[in-house]
């Protein structure tokens, strides 16, 4: 809204202003072009080179070759890397907790986000204030971990997606956009019409709020994917471990003795090593990054409806 | 008097009825809730009861409430600990160089942003720099590592060609707060900017206008129009950064610890961590994480009063 307004306001002085553009806008400009090229460069040129070792040849990798494209192209990487069972485990692992996990959050977040966005809920602004308080105070990480571990949780798949089943920012960004795009009015109408407040959110406001309930999705099931920490605290059997934390096992703690029985010389398993990383690193942030141009307008409202009141 | 008594306790029911109509009205409300409510008092009330363990002598066979209380002992423990020195340092350094560092890289580049014209450009910076965002945790950290692997990184590499010998960033403890700030402008710095870019988006075409009659070049729009206009989201997000400044991306700076550089990589939530699950031992780490809070609310609370009184922007 705010885009078209500005546009057809300014659309007329912009031309008269390209006329009267002085050496020193023109110097500034080509600057911040420049600048902007840079920035462009040096994000993309990591991510480029990380794809590029990933499809390369072990000597290439551990003798520094690759700069750019990638050198002996080879699929050896990614091979080694499907030929880790704890890796596919862990993909199975993370692809259930961001399912499952996913559903509840979004679940219990227009459960508490719709009556919070409605001024005739009493005691709305208590709940509010005791939502709030969370983003600011935490009782810390070890009571956490003795809750989950008093609730009989410690080592299920619960501790996945319990712990972490609501998110009090996003609460607040759902409830902004339901105060904003649901008015009373229409509540007020459907109960006089004899609709039930649980049936009015499900038939009347989800339909309605198409947008949020992606926005929520999405940033939570990024959420979940990326997730590592709760994991690290509340699991121990490896059948239950989550992608990320196969990952940190591997690329960091360098744990690699699973690998394929037939590669066992010492050093070709060093460069194997080496270079499966940087597979492991594409195959695990493929998910995420393939979705990205077709999900990314809905993160950037997220953002927006976010900051209407933040 | 007795009339007043009356017709106050009289307005008092009518209200009190009136409350109880609205919630028999819309008690599937409370229904919805419940759920959620449940949720927030279990993982986040009952933790905040449950950092009384800070105050007790805990032992899991007598419990919380069976434990006995020790007052202070683990908190002077904690500041009479060698490492509690260190600690501080360590978070305040790295999250205040974040900070430094952090803060201007989105307002600069939203900024940039603002000045081209040409869509296509404008759109590819875009998408390619909100992309990092989304790289989890554990993959950021092992980009960092493997880049900075003097042997086959990319920095490697690169200094190699420019005839460089390669030096290991890691392994210097002093560099880490800086591979820690770099790396988290190279990940967020993109996506922080879409906020301002909307800030930006809103101002008003006015006051353009009159600083284009002014005569006022590019670099005079953008002082003297642009940052006023976006100051007060500036305001506020800098009000949420110092709310993290104790909560430091912890769990990125446990993955890139190592031997050589935790000197300068230890800090209070990473050491809570390693003390209170890994050792188990729960009254310390307890204490110490309460300490984090408590000084995390401070810092929030006290930003924010003074960013009302200064700028009259706050959060609350």
């Amino acid at each position: 809204m705010v885009g078209t307004v500005e546009q057809t306001g300014r659309a007329l002085p912009r031309r008269r202003m390209r006329i009267r553009e002085s050496r020193v806008d023109r110097v500034f400009l080509t600057l911040v072009v420049i600048f902007l090229t840079f920035v462009l460069i040096s994000v993309l040129y990591p991510l480029i080179f990380i794809v590029s070792a990933s499809f390369s040849s072990t000597s290439a990798v551990i003798g520094g070759r690759v700069w750019l494209l990638p050198v002996e192209p080879s699929l050896l990487g990614y091979q080694a890397v499907f030929e880790h069972r704890s890796v596919l485990i862990g993909y199975a692992n993370s692809a259930v907790y961001t399912f499952f996990g996913t559903i509840i959050n979004v679940v219990l977040t227009v459960c508490i986000a719709f009556p919070l966005s409605r001024s005739d809920f009493f005691g709305r602004n208590f709940l509010m204030m005791t939502l709030v308080f969370t983003m600011l105070f935490s009782g810390g990480l070890i009571p956490l971990y003795l809750v989950v571990l008093k609730l009989g949780l410690m080592n299920t798949r619960w501790a996945m997606l319990l712990p972490e089943a609501l998110v009090v920012w996003f609460v607040i960004i759902a409830r902004t956009y339901f105060q904003t795009s649901i008015p009373d009015e229409l509540a007020e109408a459907a109960s006089i019409d004899g609709c039930r407040d649980t049936y009015f959110v499900w038939a009347v406001v989800l339909p309605l709020s198409k947008p949020i309930v992606a926005v929520l999705t999405l940033m939570y099931a990024v959420a979940h994917w990326n997730r590592y920490f709760h994991a690290l605290m509340f699991l121990s059997s490896e059948r239950l471990y989550p992608l990320q934390i196969v990952l940190r096992n591997i690329l960091i703690l360098n744990q690699t003795q699973e690998m394929a029985v037939e590669v066992s010389e010492e050093l070709m398993r060093q460069g194997l090593a080496d270079l499966m990383k940087f597979s492991l690193i594409v195959v695990a942030s493929a998910p995420v990054l393939a979705l990205y141009p077709f999900v990314q307008r809905y993160f950037i409202k997220g953002i927006m409806i976010g900051s209407l009141k933040g | 008097m007795p009339t007043d008594v009356q017709a106050v306790t009289s307005a008092r029911r009518r209200s009190a009825t009136k409350v109880g109509r609205r919630i028999l009205k819309h008690w599937e409300y409370y229904l919805l809730v419940l759920v959620p409510m449940a949720y927030i008092v279990i993982f986040k009330y009952v933790p905040m009861v449950g950092a009384q363990i800070a105050f007790r002598d805990f032992n899991v066979i007598e419990g919380m409430w069976g434990s006995p209380w020790v007052g202070l002992r683990e908190f002077t423990r904690f500041f009479e600990s060698p490492s509690f020195r260190r600690l501080i340092e360590n978070t305040f350094s790295i999250s205040l160089t974040r900070l430094l560092l952090g803060f201007p890289a989105p307002i600069i580049l939203a900024l940039a942003l603002n000045e081209i014209s040409q869509r296509s450009f404008k759109r590819s910076v875009q998408m390619v720099t909100y992309a990092p965002h989304f790289i989890s945790t554990v993959v950021m950290a092992s980009m960092i590592i493997l880049f900075l692997n003097p042997r086959l990184g990319l920095f490697g590499v690169l200094m190699r060609a420019a005839g460089v010998q390669p030096v290991n960033y890691l392994a210097v403890a002093s560099h880490f707060k800086f591979v820690y700030a770099l790396s988290d402008i190279w990940q967020h710095a993109g996506y922080g900017a879409i906020i301002y870019m909307a800030a930006l988006a809103a101002i008003n075409p006015e006051l353009y206008e009159a600083a284009r009659i002014d005569g006022a070049s590019r670099l005079q729009k953008i002082i003297h129009v642009d940052i006023p206009g976006i100051m007060p989201v500036m305001v506020i997000l800098l009000i949420l950064e110092f709310g993290e400044i104790m909560e430091v991306g912890f769990e990125k700076i446990y993955l890139l610890q190592n031997p050589v550089n935790i000197s300068a990589s230890e800090i209070i939530q990473t050491y809570v961590y390693k003390i209170g699950i890994i050792n188990a031992s729960f009254s310390f780490a307890s204490a110490v994480g309460l300490f984090n809070s408590v000084i995390n609310f401070i810092l929030l609370v006290g930003v924010n009063a003074a960013a009302r009184r200064i700028s009259s922007n706050s959060l609350w």
